[in-house]
């Protein structure tokens, strides 16, 4: 596969050199639709993520209807309210959020930032996908089985799970659980790829800390989704041996109905740890790629380096790895000994030192830089100042005592939609208007782009924002209908009702998105090699978009970091990462 | 959850051993220019399917240790009744020493280019992998006829659960394994067989050591390990 000539490379050391064959398609068959590139599966892995965001953007729709003007709409009964709860959580997290980055950022930008032709393992790559789209396949499906998709929440809890009374009792949750187990399955082989081919893939003079901290996120959201999804399989498996074969894994004995259940034993909160063994690291595993690609985004926007490049490698490790032991910081109401909430309330605060060291040089990496608003840069800016507003209200539930009043309210709801609904989303728009014209070759229009974000960013506030005041008041979260509380006022309706008109606004604006995406297929600016003059290497492929092996007959070599922005006496603001020091010689081959 | 605990402190070991190698401390807006002039930094000299091999295996070892964890969780409760261990569970893992013990001797030969050993001990291998299938069938069967149904008592349900994943994986296994004979069968030359042959055996050892490991907790040998555990966390 290695072709570069030897006598560009005569005095560096031969490193990185992958053995694996490029394949190579032929028929539009395997170019198109069983495609072993990764720049075509990472368009698959997108669009299918995006459409089922759609379905779960609809379903939140339905419940802020219900929410603001409870009563109005018949058709919307409170089995049918848990049901799209339940949907739109797990679509959002699981299908749209980390099948989006990981699958379809990660799958784009990793061979093409570490400078390889495509991932190591082609083959499994493409399986990744087509694993995943059956997972959504079954996932939709079952919305038109008997009794229609689980309403359990996206959590999953036995036993209410699979008793008799919850909505989807019957084939919903069984569904759930195997298209869970097929997610994992074909993420698994994803994730492999992406792992290995940061590890052995990048190409000469492409250390570790020459990687953009794009690649840094997703590699290391990477390997602890690697690890934290096995959690989430196994509770999976067991509830589905609880459900079909009758276990009592998690099921306790239960009088149903005046009669005494066929279950016995099983324990609730062992399903909890396992479940948020994944779960606490899956809010990471979203939040980590969202962290390393706002920094490119504000490094290339601000033209600065970033500010504090070792201090961010190591706080994503670092937050990686504390990610695993703040998982019962989620189960402080489950009845589990409360030291063990000491415990994870110590750790849950430690996380937010490196957190908060990445937010304090994203800051310090926009002072005095040269600040170009551009939609991908306010996308940036708007995610920092969610993030940190989601942040904040974290310290407030990582504390026992703040924890269990709140913790059924919709001040939760409020901030965990902040912090990883909101801010992630905004990366992801930030991500796209960034990347879109090296997937395509074009731009996306400027103008429906700023509507865009303006709409969705304010938006966003007026929804959630509001929402900490109705936990605060008490609300209750995964409620139908409150009813006439005596303990909530009047003027919570009104907000309620104000914020599902905003929640309607700003769905709609999506569609703005949706019309600019296609629009500017063809009818786009056109955008060149490189339109944000940006230093990593994918905006340096000899083809806009990148043609089929990336790099056309030699690999790149890489001779400095990623942020060479605004160097001192350089001729330009940036400096690409392929660019040979001024001193060597124009091939850059060092004696 | 002890046992997922201590098994990522192990991961977390280990890529922090191995982060370690890779000057994280380097300030690299500082070092511009060819790779060759600052130390460090290159990619690790094994083949790409090993390593992606060992990510595997660290996946497959997570996946165990949760299974562990949850059986050291679930046995506490009062209605656990241990099973018995069937005599036949000592014959299948004899079985699986054999085969690992065989694609071990597939692998030296592969070494040593000798190409009719390799194939040997491959089929040799892939065999007994086979045997020691059907043999945990028997003893699921064993178990049925006496009455330890899946169902009646959790002890049971997780014997069952965790000796299908574990037969699961080395029926993937078997696969890989089944295509290497393939092409050792075809003559393809030893060197271009030398990877496959590898990978089969460390996933071979992996799944021996997994099985052993389940094979104490199963028959209460690991309680004392397990009550020191928990009392860790008490």
């Amino acid at each position: 596969m290695v072709d570069v000539p030897s006598d560009v490379l005569a005095g560096i050391p031969p490193a990185e050199v992958g053995e694996v064959d490029l394949y190579h398609p032929r028929s539009w068959w395997t170019r198109y639709v069983f495609s072993q590139d990764a720049k075509i599966i990472a368009v698959q892995y997108a669009i299918t993520a995006m459409a089922i965001g759609m379905v779960a953007l609809v379903l939140s729709w339905l419940m802020r209807l219900q929410l603001g003007f409870p009563g109005t709409f018949s058709f919307i009964d409170p089995s049918q309210y848990l049901q799209f709860i339940t949907m739109h959580g797990m679509i959002m997290v699981i299908y749209l959020l980390t099948a989006l980055f990981l699958g379809g950022f990660g799958n784009y930008l990793i061979p093409l930032m570490v400078g390889a032709r495509d991932m190591v393992f082609p083959y499994a790559n493409m399986l990744s996908y087509w694993i995943y789209l059956l997972a959504v396949l079954v996932l939709v499906a079952t919305f038109f089985v008997p009794g229609g998709p689980t309403g359990a929440g996206w959590t999953l809890y036995p036993p209410q799970a699979i008793l008799s009374g919850s909505p989807g009792q019957e084939a919903g949750i069984i569904m759930m659980l195997v298209s869970l187990i097929l997610f994992i399955i074909g993420f698994t082989m994803g994730g492999l790829n992406y792992v290995v081919t940061v590890l052995q893939g990048r190409t000469r003079g492409m250390t570790l800390m020459r990687l953009p901290l794009t690649v840094w996120g997703i590699f290391t959201a990477t390997v602890m989704a690697l690890l934290a999804f096995p959690a989430l399989f196994v509770a999976s498996v067991m509830m589905l041996f609880d459900r079909l074969l009758g276990t009592s894994f998690f099921m306790p004995t239960l009088v149903e109905m005046g009669q005494l259940g066929k279950y016995g034993g099983g324990s609730p909160l062992l399903f909890q740890h396992l479940f948020w063994f994944f779960g606490h690291p899956e809010v990471y595993i979203v939040a980590l790629p969202a962290f390393g690609i706002v920094s490119d985004l504000i490094s290339t926007h601000a033209r600065k380096n970033i500010f504090g490049y070792r201090m961010m490698v190591w706080a994503i490790v670092g937050i990686g790895a504390m990610s695993f032991v703040v998982w019962a910081h989620h189960m402080y109401v489950s009845g589990m000994n409360p030291k063990f909430g000491f415990f994870f309330a110590t750790t849950t605060l430690i996380i937010a030192i490196p957190t908060a060291i990445k937010v304090y040089n994203w800051i310090l990496t926009l002072w005095r830089g040269d600040i170009h608003l551009t939609v991908p840069m306010l996308f940036a800016l708007a995610f920092i100042i969610t993030f940190v507003n989601g942040g904040l209200t974290g310290l407030f539930l990582g504390n026992v005592v703040v924890d269990v009043p709140l913790s059924d309210t919709m001040f939760v709801v409020a901030h965990f939609h902040m912090v990883m609904g909101v801010a992630p989303i905004m990366v992801v728009f930030g991500a796209i208007y960034h990347w879109y014209p090296k997937v395509t070759g074009r731009m996306l229009n400027e103008t429906m782009g700023r509507f865009h974000f303006w709409v969705t960013f304010l938006g966003a506030y007026a929804i959630f924002f509001p929402m900490h005041y109705l936990g605060l008041l008490g609300v209750p979260r995964r409620y139908h209908d409150i009813g006439g509380t005596a303990f909530v006022p009047a003027s919570a309706h009104d907000l309620n009702a104000f914020m599902s008109i905003a929640a309607l606004i700003v769905g709609f604006a999506q569609l703005v998105f949706v019309f600019n995406m296609i629009r500017s297929l063809s009818k786009g600016e056109d955008a060149g090699g490189n339109p944000w003059n940006a230093t990593t290497l994918e905006w340096q492929t000899p083809q806009t978009p990148p043609a089929h092996g990336n790099w056309g007959k030699e690999l790149p070599v890489v001779y400095r970091w990623a942020y060479d922005y605004s160097v001192p006496g350089a001729a330009r603001d940036f400096i690409p990462q392929n660019e040979p020091p001024a001193s060597s010689t124009p091939k850059g081959a060092h004696p | 959850m002890t046992a997922i605990v201590l098994f990522m402190a192990g991961i977390a070991a280990i890529a922090g051993w191995w982060l370690s190698q890779q000057r994280l401390a380097a300030k690299p807006w500082l070092e511009e220019g060819a790779v060759g002039d600052f130390p460090g930094g290159s990619s690790m000299s094994l083949p790409a399917a090993k390593i992606g091999l060992g990510v595997f295996l660290a996946v497959v070892g997570s996946l165990f240790a949760l299974f562990v964890s949850a059986y050291s969780m679930r046995m506490q409760l009062i209605d656990w009744r241990s099973l018995p261990v069937p005599g036949l569970l000592w014959f299948n893992t004899g079985v699986l020493v054999v085969s690992s013990g065989a694609l071990q001797w597939a692998q030296v030969s592969a070494r040593r280019n000798d190409s009719e050993n390799v194939l040997t001990g491959l089929l040799a291998g892939g065999v007994s992998a086979v045997v020691f299938l059907i043999g945990q069938l028997l003893v699921w069967q064993q178990l049925n006829t006496r009455g330890y149904f899946l169902a009646a008592n959790p002890a049971n349900a997780f014997f069952y659960l965790i000796t299908a994943i574990h037969g699961l994986h080395l029926l993937g296994g078997l696969v890989a394994l089944g295509r290497t004979i393939v092409k050792a069968w075809r003559g393809v030359e030893i060197p271009r067989l030398r990877l496959s042959v590898e990978l089969c055996t460390m996933y071979w050892h992996f799944l021996l050591l997994v099985w052993l490991i389940l094979l104490a907790l199963l028959t209460g040998w690991a309680d004392d390990f397990v009550t020191i555990c928990r009392q860790l966390l008490t």
